[in-house]
């Protein structure tokens, strides 16, 4: 079985006038295996948007290569195999919805595809159901809320029937309670949809559920593991100005009073657990 | 305060007008545009005027809400009004200066502001009952035939259902830069025409900047979602003209045929 998403070796500039001014992107590689939950974080201008854009061709690496599905991004040829299997959902929720109703966007997609019109509305309603917004479907999306928006934006995606979905910060600009709105839908789409889903953010907290956590900084990778292992380096992560999870710069505080805690407690669960075995 | 904006002035209540497919309405309306065109004395008016009270009842919109229609245009029916009472030939009944009012001046005038007022209400009749959205869908099919020669069907058609979908999005943009703006002083209210100009610019050009980044955006996210064009692409709503439609589009025919009938026999 092919790897869902395939970067290698890859080095990106940003080019003005044909000359390369940036290099935004030194080096990165990453395999994503299919059916995985992995969470890109950074801070603002560490190429992890750049490198999103990477994974469904809407950006061409200067050096290396990318492969989705066994696809590599640089033939143009696969151009719309490629954005068919990996969808994309963006920051701004306003800007990437296109149809003055609810359902005519998200059908968008499909149509742009030129899938059967029966089959375009059993795949409306299969993704507004997924998404929980079927009861909009008839309302106008300037009518809804930041998260409802978004997560119409995700139904779009979904009807395209992609086996991965890049989110680029969709929460980011969202209110809490649409925040959480958005990562309960993204969590249901890998458990219940086997979606694979690539999560890039800079809300620590929304890593703590994922299978791997990548930091980047700078264009490059610096840390990659569980997000047990990548959130016990604390001194690190803050090194980079990252924040951790309350619970787990809590946990390092205390472990630096000479608590004995271990280092990698993510949650306000296991934090309670491992409080009440001490003596 | 713009958050509950309605654009063009669509009046459901689903209607068996309200109801038919938009190309037969927008043929409709061409049809009805051109009959006004033909006639060249009152009497085919009562025709169309029935024609027209026809429709409205049909569709269950109350008359005086399809009569508000006109009055953004008085003023453009009264001018047509007086320029055409002044410009008759003939005898004059009245003198006001230079001016003189003849019997054909009157009889024109009369012509005219009625062809305008019936253009207006035939016309409105067509936003009233469809909404933008399969009005867009309407134009794109009839333009279908046009893209041998070169006609953009789709992309006009794409352009506006961006724009339909983006102008409450800018309002309530201009609406939070204005305020912006105006907490740091700025001053849309007072002075003379000049000045208020003025006072836009710092309105303007935030929301041009952002206007053109969000096209940006959108751009992508329309790629991203395997957007290439009307080549090959399918329709979640087919449009499908049925028996009804048959229906509208004779009865309308036989209405252009009696006036052009009405026409050669004056």
């Amino acid at each position: 079985m092919p790897k869902m998403v395939d970067v290698q070796n890859i080095q990106f500039y940003y080019k003005s006038d044909g000359e390369d001014i940036m290099l935004a992107l030194k080096d990165i590689t990453i395999a994503v295996e299919p059916g995985e939950f992995i969470v890109i974080i950074g801070h603002n201008g560490s190429g992890k948007s750049t490198l999103a854009k990477h994974m469904n061709a809407l950006l061409l690496p200067t050096k290396g290569d990318v492969f989705v599905k066994g696809f590599n991004t640089k033939d143009e040829a696969n151009v719309w195999n490629i954005r068919q299997n990996a969808g994309m959902v963006f920051q701004n929720p306003d800007n990437q919805i296109v149809a003055t109703i609810v359902e005519e966007d998200v059908a968008f997609g499909p149509e742009n595809l030129g899938v059967p019109s029966a089959e375009i509305r059993g795949r409306v309603e299969e993704a507004l159901d997924i998404v929980d917004m079927t009861e909009y479907r008839d309302k106008a999306p300037h009518l809804l809320s930041g998260g409802q928006k978004q997560r119409i934006a995700i139904a779009g995606i979904i009807a395209m029937r992609p086996n991965c979905i890049i989110f680029d910060e969709p929460t980011a600009m969202l209110d809490p309670s649409g925040r959480r709105e958005v990562i309960r839908t993204i969590k249901k789409l890998n458990k219940e949809e086997n979606i694979t889903i690539v999560h890039i953010t800079h809300f620590m907290e929304e890593a703590v559920n994922a299978d791997r956590v990548i930091v980047m900084e700078d264009g490059q990778i610096v840390l990659e593991g569980t997000p047990k292992e990548v959130f016990s380096n604390v001194e690190q992560l803050k090194e980079f100005g990252l924040d951790v999870p309350q619970i787990t710069d809590l946990t390092n505080e205390l472990i630096k009073e000479g608590i004995d805690l271990p280092k990698d407690i993510l949650t306000v669960d296991e934090m309670v657990m491992e409080l009440c075995q001490l003596k | 305060m713009f958050k509950d904006i309605t654009i063009g002035q669509y009046y459901p209540t689903g209607s068996y007008v309200h109801e038919l497919d938009p190309r037969t309405k927008i043929l409709v309306t061409f049809a009805l545009i051109a009959g006004l065109f033909i006639i060249n004395t009152f009497v085919p008016y009562t025709y169309i005027v029935a024609f027209i009270l026809g429709v409205v009842f049909i569709s269950r919109i109350p008359l005086n809400f399809v009569l508000k229609g006109l009055k953004p245009l008085r003023v453009i029916i009264i001018f047509t009004f007086l320029i055409n009472i002044f410009a008759g030939q003939g005898e004059a009944i009245w003198r006001i200066g230079p001016l003189s009012v003849t019997g054909e001046g009157i009889y024109k005038a009369l012509f005219m502001a009625i062809r305008l007022i019936l253009l207006v209400v035939g016309t409105s009749l067509l936003t009233l009952t469809t909404s933008p959205i399969s009005l867009t869908d309407g134009i794109e099919r009839l333009l279908n035939p046009l893209r041998k020669i070169g006609v953009p069907a789709h992309e006009l058609a794409m352009m506006m259902t961006i724009a339909l979908r983006f102008i409450p999005t800018l309002l309530e943009e201009t609406d939070k830069i204005m305020k912006a703006q105006m907490a740091r002083g700025a001053d849309f209210e007072s002075g003379n025409i000049i000045s208020r100009a003025k006072g836009l610019v710092p309105l303007l050009v935030p929301l041009f900047i952002s206007a053109f980044r969000r096209a940006d955006e959108l751009a992508m996210a329309m790629e991203a979602r395997c957007y290439r064009g009307g080549e090959g692409r399918t329709k979640m709503k087919e449009l499908k003209m049925d028996g009804r439609d048959t229906m509208a589009l004779v009865t309308t025919a036989l209405l252009l045929v009696v006036l052009i009938v009405h026409r050669t026999m004056v």
